[in-house]
Formats: structure tokens, sequence, C-alpha cells
């Protein structure tokens, strides 16, 4: 390892420290504050391991994430609740590559708007199924608390982070970049495009549905049209991309702020929160392109270091 | 005679009613430089698309070394040993001079990766003359250095076969005299080299044989001598009454 890559790690561990300390020297509140950015760390992160290389802009995080949240809905009373996040990562990845067989050779707009159809098309299976059965909603009654949702949001976070850096030094992570880049030049230089995009998309299916299984005792109550709620997906997209998704930390970048400013206006404004959306993604487009990343790297750029 | 590499035979492509190339045989030997001329829309490109995969041919069979590539897909060919340039040079934009190399030389023909992968890809570099390069975006490039960027990200496939599809196209005289220079040098390290070419002054120095194609068909086949003095090629070109 060379000094910068010790100087990195160190630098990590003792970030993830603190946060770890979150719910000992802080109040109820930041913890609530604090796992919300976690699941749209993990979100976005991993939303951004995929999306961030290849430009294929994924709507279907809501998709993954609500499959999540049933795994751990029908499940947690005969399984240990450990044994769900996997299941459901299982799941989530088993989605990731059906859809990435069938949407991949989609380019552009195409793969968006499928990809935003597909988690309202997983939402009325599961409505259907429910009405098949004459189910309505779940309760999801567990005696995990907040603390405990927070610490397993960040063990996941971990090793999101891990895979993130793992594949970005890998053949995988070259090959996605090359396929972001010029998917024509990518195939001729003996790419196999699709396997390799299919590979990857199954990483943010994989934590979504993760993340969307340790939170679901958070919101009690699930029900298809609030666990696939496409608001999600939006979110992480726009949190992802005004932190910058150049940089394995730059999604973050942008989920703290965005988170805190949500936060905000839901309390101030609560019919507000659209707008907020909205205007993040102008600010993206005109100001930001390539989110908080771009900006800290241009900034470094003109007055040196490295 | 020397090995032969590439074969072709009876390869006909069709788009709807439109027959793009019909019945094209011919055989490429080891070491050999090869050109595929002919006039506008006679099919050339579309021959080259074949070849390397870009699409399949209606009919007919592509044999590299005895092994078929006919309806394999263009990744499949690569790795088996295939390597082009694009007529319209194709970079990748985001990266860096020696990653656009090194991208050739991770998933083509000989695999490398790591500290192999970029020394190989420097020295590619300093072979067709962008070793101070390196480390610039390729936005900084100069045309004819974009083109030596992909020359060298098809070469660290080390193909068994180079495709250069109008590779010379678009440089003036005095970057026409170095590309030409740097396209001999390749033939003088005994690589095998399909080219398509308008250049005309290109084809008289570099190939070894030649195809000429018009209207999807193989017209004349040998020497460039040869072929360009073949009356059906001069009729091609200019005409029926000069023929």
């Amino acid at each position: 390892m060379s000094a910068r890559e010790v100087r990195n790690l160190l630098v990590s561990v003792v970030l993830l420290g603190l946060c770890a300390l979150l719910p000992v020297y802080g109040s109820a509140y930041w913890l609530t504050m604090g796992t919300t950015m976690a699941m749209f760390a993990v979100l976005a992160t991993s939303w951004a391991l995929f999306s961030g290389p290849t430009h294929y802009i994924s709507l279907a995080t809501a998709a993954f994430f609500g499959v999540g949240t049933f795994v751990t809905g029908l499940w947690f009373q005969s399984l240990p609740f450990w044994a769900l996040p996997l299941i459901a990562a299982v799941a989530g990845a088993a989605l990731a590559a059906l859809v990435g067989l069938v949407t991949l050779r989609l380019s552009g707009v195409y793969f968006v708007i499928f990809t935003l159809g597909l988690a309202e098309m997983v939402r009325q299976v599961f409505t259907w199924v429910q009405n098949q059965t004459g189910a309505r909603g779940m309760y999801v009654l567990t005696s995990l608390t907040e603390r405990e949702i927070f610490w397993m949001l960040l063990a996941l976070g971990t090793l999101v982070y891990l895979a993130g850096w793992l594949i970005g030094r890998s053949r995988l992570g070259f090959a996605l970049r090359i396929i972001g880049n010029d998917e024509t030049v990518a195939k001729h230089s003996g790419i196999d495009t699709a396997r390799a995009k299919v590979l990857l998309f199954m990483v943010p299916g994989a934590a979504a549905a993760a993340a969307g299984a340790m939170l679901a005792p958070r919101y009690i109550y699930i029900e298809p049209a609030t666990a696939f709620a496409p608001l999600l997906s939006f979110q992480v997209v726009i949190m992802a991309l005004l932190g910058g998704t150049g940089r394995l930390w730059g999604p973050i970048a942008g989920v703290i702020p965005f988170t805190l400013l949500w936060e905000a206006i839901t309390r101030q404004a609560p019919n507000q929160t659209l707008l907020l959306l909205g205007l993040a993604f102008l600010l993206i487009v005109y100001v930001l392109p390539g989110g908080f990343v771009g900006l800290w790297d241009r900034a470094r750029r003109r007055w040196g270091g490295r | 005679m020397s090995k032969t590499v590439l074969q072709v035979r009876g390869v006909t492509k069709r788009f709807g009613g439109l027959v793009a190339v019909k019945d094209m045989a011919f055989d490429v030997h080891q070491h050999e430089v090869m050109g595929i001329i002919g006039p506008n829309g006679s099919g050339k490109s579309t021959m080259i698309n074949m070849i390397s995969g870009t699409f399949a041919p209606s009919a007919g069979s592509i044999l590299l070394n005895g092994r078929e590539l006919a309806g394999q897909p263009a990744h499949r060919i690569a790795q088996l040993g295939v390597a082009r340039t694009f007529q319209l040079v194709r970079l990748l934009p985001e990266m860096s001079v020696l990653d656009n190399v090194i991208a050739g030389a991770v998933f083509g023909h000989r695999r490398r990766w790591g500290h192999s992968a970029e020394t190989f890809a420097r020295d590619l570099l300093a072979r067709v003359g962008l070793a101070h390069a390196a480390g610039l975006p390729v936005s900084t490039l100069t045309y004819i250095d974009t083109k030596r960027v992909e020359l060298a990200r098809a070469l660290a496939c080390e193909p068994e076969v180079l495709l250069l599809d109008e590779w010379l196209a678009g440089l003036n005289p005095t970057e026409l005299a170095v590309g030409i220079a740097l396209i001999r040098s390749l033939r003088d390290e005994g690589r095998t080299v399909i080219l398509v070419e308008h250049v005309m002054d290109a084809i008289r120095s570099l190939c070894d044989r030649c195809v000429v194609m018009a209207s999807g068909e193989k017209i004349a086949e040998g020497t460039p001598a040869q072929a360009l003095s073949d009356p059906h090629v001069i009729r091609a070109y200019l005409g029926e009454d000069d023929a």
C-alpha cells in the first residue's frame, strides 16, 4: 500500500468510528437523522457504483428497496433477523440480473424509463398478489431499536464502500469506465459489455434490497404503495449527482447536506419538498455538472496540490 | 507462400432489400498488408464491419486461423485476435491518453493487467510517437495524434489481424507522409494488416496486395499495380469512356 492509501484508510476508519459512536453521544433526533443519512449513503453510493461510470441513470432503487422491505415483512417472524438482509440481497441481485438482461441493451433514455416502470410493475405485482390472498399491508413489529438499525446500515455502508473500492481497482471497474466512455470501443476492445453491465448492476440491486430489509422495522407498517414509492429513486439520483459520482466519497457529500435540507423543508413547508428536488436538479445541471466532487477537483487543480 | 490468417468465403450482407456486399472472397496471409479499395458506397466499410463483428454477415464464412468469426459478437472477435480503428476516430474522452491505450491491452487478444499493461501501453505510445503525451487528456490532442492513440489502442490488443478503416483519411499532406511512414513501419514489423483506404499513394506504397470492390462485389485482386490497371477498376472509378 502506498502512503496515500494508508492515509485514506486511516481517515476512513476514524470517520467510521465517529459515525458508529453517534448513538452514544448524539441525541435521539440526530440518531434518526443519522439513520436516514446512513440509508441514503448506502443507496446513493451503491447507485453510483453502476450509474457513475456507465452514465446509465437507474430509477430502479425503489423496486429493489421495496423487495427488501417485503422480505422482512414476510419472514421476520419465522427467520432470525440477520438472515433477512442476506435473503433480500440475493433477491435484489437476482431481480437486478433479470432486469439487466432484459434492459441493458437499451441505452440512454429508454433505460431510464424502463427502470422507472420497473418499480411500478413490481409494486403492481405485489398488490395483485395481496389482492389474491386477501392480505393488505403487513405489520413489522420487532424489538429492534433505532440504534441497532443505524449500526446495521453503517455496516452495510462499509461493505458497499469496500466493494466499490475493490471494483474501482478491478478489471470490471475499468471495463465499466470504458463502456461509459464509448460502448462501441469497449466491444471492439474485447469487453463483453452486456455481462459487465449486468454484473455491476447487481451490486446496487443487492445493496438497496438489503437496506430495505434492515429498514422495514422502522416503518412498522408496510404496503406496496409506500414500499415502492418512486420518490425514493429520484432522491437517490439527485443526492448521488449532487455529490458527484467521480469518486467513491462523492455521493455521501451529497447525501448529508441534502438530507439536512430535506428535513428542514419537511418541517417548515411539507408541501415544498418536490420543489427542492426540482431545484436541486436544476442546480446540478446548470451549475454543478460534476457535483461537489467536480467542484473539489477543479479547486484543487487551480490551487495546486494533488 | 506464408500461412493464411484470414479467409473470407462467400460473404454477403443484405440490409433489407439492399445488397451491400455480395459473395466476397479473399485471403489475407501472415505479415501481409492487404488493401480494400473501391469507390464510395462500394461496401468496403461493410466488409470491415463484418470482419470485426459490428454486425454479422447474412451469408458466408470468415475464418481467422481456422476459427469461424461470422456471427460471433464483437467482443469475442476482438478476443480471438481482430483489432480495428474507426473511420471516425473513437477515443475514450474522459480518460487519459495512457488509459485509452491500456483499454486495448486489458481485454483483447493477449490480456494484460496492472503494471504489465501499463508498461506495454507506454511502449506502444512511444512506438506511435506519443511517449510525451501519456498523461494528457485526449481532448488536448491534434487530429493526427488522436489517430495515433487509436492505432496504439488497437495494437495493444496484440491482434492477429489489424483493421485500419480509412486511418489516413483527413490528414494534411505533411501528416499523410508521417502516417504512411508509421503504417509502413508496422508492416516492417511483420504485422498482418487490412487497410481500407481512399488515398492511392498509400495503397501503392503500402499494400502487398489489394482487393478492389464496386457495388458490393470484388472486381479485381492482385498487387496494387495489377489491380489498379485492370479495365474493370478503371471503369468503376472513371466511368465507361475512359476504360
